[in-house]
């Protein structure tokens, strides 16, 4: 059995991987990512990918309403600021992926700072329309701003390439996805450990009671919406590169709403929570089609009536639920049965 | 009349038409932030069910003031069920969990109403004649006439009901001060039973009156949408505020549509959005809202 953990400094207590389990869990897990394209198949390759996408632009929307406490109904935005500006320096100047995807990261913080300004003295349910009217701004931007987008049309991206070698297989796309997934949530997970993720979390809990012990508002708050604008864009530039086409109709405001739906189910303010969240919801959409074609073999109604919008209600009905029932999300359910095994046969 | 200041007045007529079905949506919303704190992003899934099931019922062969008494009664259950399982377990809980709840019930609403009901556009059997009605050759059909009498009608309701009945009465004061009201022997849970209940037929009501002007399919709901600038321009408690937004909100939407739709094609679904992302700048809390003040 083991014991409690007892920390004797304040290194000890923030540190990441604190127990030697930990750090083989770890280890082995990360052994099993590199190798998956060996032993998971093509099915399962697509599936991480999109996950690791999906777990990018998650985290920086948690950067920013979980951790933050800032609503934001206007991600998918910057994820498409992400897309497109990586696609059109792709296209239009033949930089390689290096460059567009913090290129992409850049433009997106650089609108979120644009947004996080003026943005600076909303809250709540006003903070959550502002955003959602900038969303709905910049989808229109870039539906009709042909000659910079080419709107409707889409822009067809090439593949990324590496030294001369195009990644344009699943499985490379697989390796530079991971890299950047495995690296932006180290740098999440680092920076909440910082004078700058306590100063977030602080305006979070009570923002007038963080400025009055001395957090500058101003200052962290637009930080904070120029990170998770980071995030969405390089999550952007992921996606433009993994569909090699880019299409407006993919960032609209149910795009936003799936990303709030990942952080609820996941848990707000949670690292771990986040790439649960993202994962699940991933994989979801292929559970709700095998579990309508097995209904729809017994009940008519369901025969073959599989579309996106059996998705969406789906995602609806999680918000709702997790909400009501699990406000914590998965990470929640995660420490549970960590701490009820990790204390066996005592209940605490 | 030189043809200038004719096509502008024009567009000022239709935009006060377009603005009272605004207006009409953005009064659902007053309804309900005026008694829970709560803005129900879920309303213009409201409007869109309470027509699909009105449609239904007239496709069967119900009358048709029949179908909207049957549906109003619907409604009713529908958010007092809707307030008892989804919003009740979150009281007191603070705005980030109310705005996201109703969001995620909004989504969900929605794609169940085109699970069920299908995406296909339905023509209302409208009992408004769609003819077209002339003032000195300003041109406005009659349903339009109908909409700006219906939204005047509903402010002055309105009006009397937060005013005079006991009901009312017992909503502005859990609005006011939840305990205070409590002690006072209002049932709070009875009072927002029948906010939701209230605003859900009131919701349905206008979902049909909108069904009978514009085509009816699952885009029905995103005209709450448009009626949020108007709720924010309006201040989110006041109903006459909420009407008066929705109707700048509709003539300022009419106008950008005649004038600058040619140069910047679909520019007018913008323009609400604008507005409101203008008007939070200058006054946070909206143009009539009042600022609220935190304690630490």
């Amino acid at each position: 059995m083991r014991s409690k953990t007892f920390r004797e400094s304040y290194r000890e207590d923030i540190q990441i991987f604190n127990t030697v389990w930990t750090k083989s869990w770890l280890t082995l897990f990360l052994v099993a990512l590199l190798t998956l394209p060996w032993w998971g198949g093509p099915y399962f390759v697509y599936m991480a990918n999109i996950s690791g996408i999906a777990i990018v632009a998650a985290l920086g929307l948690n950067i920013l309403t979980g951790f933050t406490g800032q609503i934001s109904l206007g991600h998918a935005a910057f994820v498409a600021l992400g897309a497109y500006s990586a696609a059109i320096l792709a296209t239009r100047f033949g930089l390689p992926f290096w460059i567009t995807l913090p290129g992409g990261g850049v433009v997106a913080a650089a609108f979120g700072i644009l947004l996080g300004l003026p943005c600076l003295r909303l809250k709540g349910l006003y903070l959550a329309m502002a955003t959602m009217s900038f969303g709905i701004v910049v989808e229109y931007a870039v539906t009709h701003w042909e000659s910079l987008t080419m709107g409707v049309r889409g822009i067809k991206v090439p593949s990324p390439s590496l030294f001369g070698y195009s990644l344009s297989s699943e499985s490379s796309m697989f390796y530079l996805i991971l890299a950047v997934v495995i690296l932006l949530t180290a740098a999440a997970k680092n920076l909440m450990r910082t004078r700058v993720g306590r100063a977030f979390v602080a305006i979070r809990d009570q923002d007038i009671a963080a400025s009055v012990i001395g957090v500058n508002l101003t200052q962290y708050k637009v930080m904070s919406f120029a990170i998770s604008a980071f995030y969405a864009g390089v999550a952007g530039g992921l996606y433009a590169y993994s569909i090699t086409y880019l299409h407006p109709e993919n960032f609209t405001l149910l795009l936003s709403i799936e990303y709030i739906a990942m952080i609820i189910v996941g848990g707000l303010g949670s690292i771990l929570g986040t790439i649960f969240g993202a994962v699940f919801l991933t994989v979801m959409p292929d559970v709700i089609k095998a579990c309508l074609s097995l209904l729809g073999q017994h009940v008519a109604f369901f025969h073959g009536s599989y579309n996106e919008e059996w998705n969406i209600a789906t995602f609806g009905l999680l918000i709702m639920l997790f909400l009501i029932a699990e406000p914590t999300g998965l990470n929640g359910i995660w420490v549970r049965i960590r701490t009820s095994f990790k204390n066996w046969p005592f209940t605490y | 009349m030189s043809d200038g200041l004719f096509f502008f007045l024009q567009l000022v007529a239709s935009g006060i038409a377009v603005g009272s079905l605004y207006a009409l949506a953005a009064l659902g919303f007053v309804l309900i932030y005026k008694a829970t704190d709560i803005l129900n992003f879920a309303h213009g899934e409201a409007m869109l069910i309470g027509a699909l099931v009105c449609y239904t019922l007239v496709m069967l062969g119900v009358p048709f003031l029949w179908a909207v008494i049957i549906t109003g009664g619907l409604a009713l259950l529908f958010g007092m069920l809707t307030e008892r399982l989804v919003l009740r377990p979150l009281v007191g809980e603070g705005q980030f969990s109310t705005v996201m709840i109703t969001i995620g019930l909004s989504i969900f609403l929605r794609s169940l109403a085109g699970i069920i009901f299908g995406h296909d556009n339905k023509v209302f059997p409208s009992p408004f004649s769609k003819a077209p009605i002339s003032f000195h050759g300003i041109v406005l059909s009659e349903t339009h006439l109908w909409a700006i009498g219906i939204s005047a009608l509903m402010v002055i309701l309105f009006f009397l009901f937060f005013r005079y009945s006991r009901l009312g009465l017992s909503m502005r004061g859990v609005a006011n001060d939840l305990d205070t009201a409590m002690l006072m022997g209002i049932s709070v849970k009875r009072v927002f039973a029948m906010t939701w209940g209230l605003s859900f037929v009131i919701a349905a009501l206008a979902g049909i009156f909108l069904a009978n002007v514009m085509v009816l399919n699952i885009g029905l709901a995103l005209v709450a949408i448009k009626a949020f600038p108007a709720v924010i321009l309006g201040g989110m408690e006041s109903i006459p505020g909420a009407i008066i937004g929705g109707i700048v909100i509709g003539i300022l939407e009419t106008l950008v549509g005649g004038y600058l739709d040619q140069t910047f094609p679909g520019v007018r679904d913008l323009t609400a959005f604008v507005v409101l992302f203008i008007v939070l700048m200058v006054r946070p809390y909206g143009l009539f809202g009042k600022e609220e003040i935190e304690r630490v």
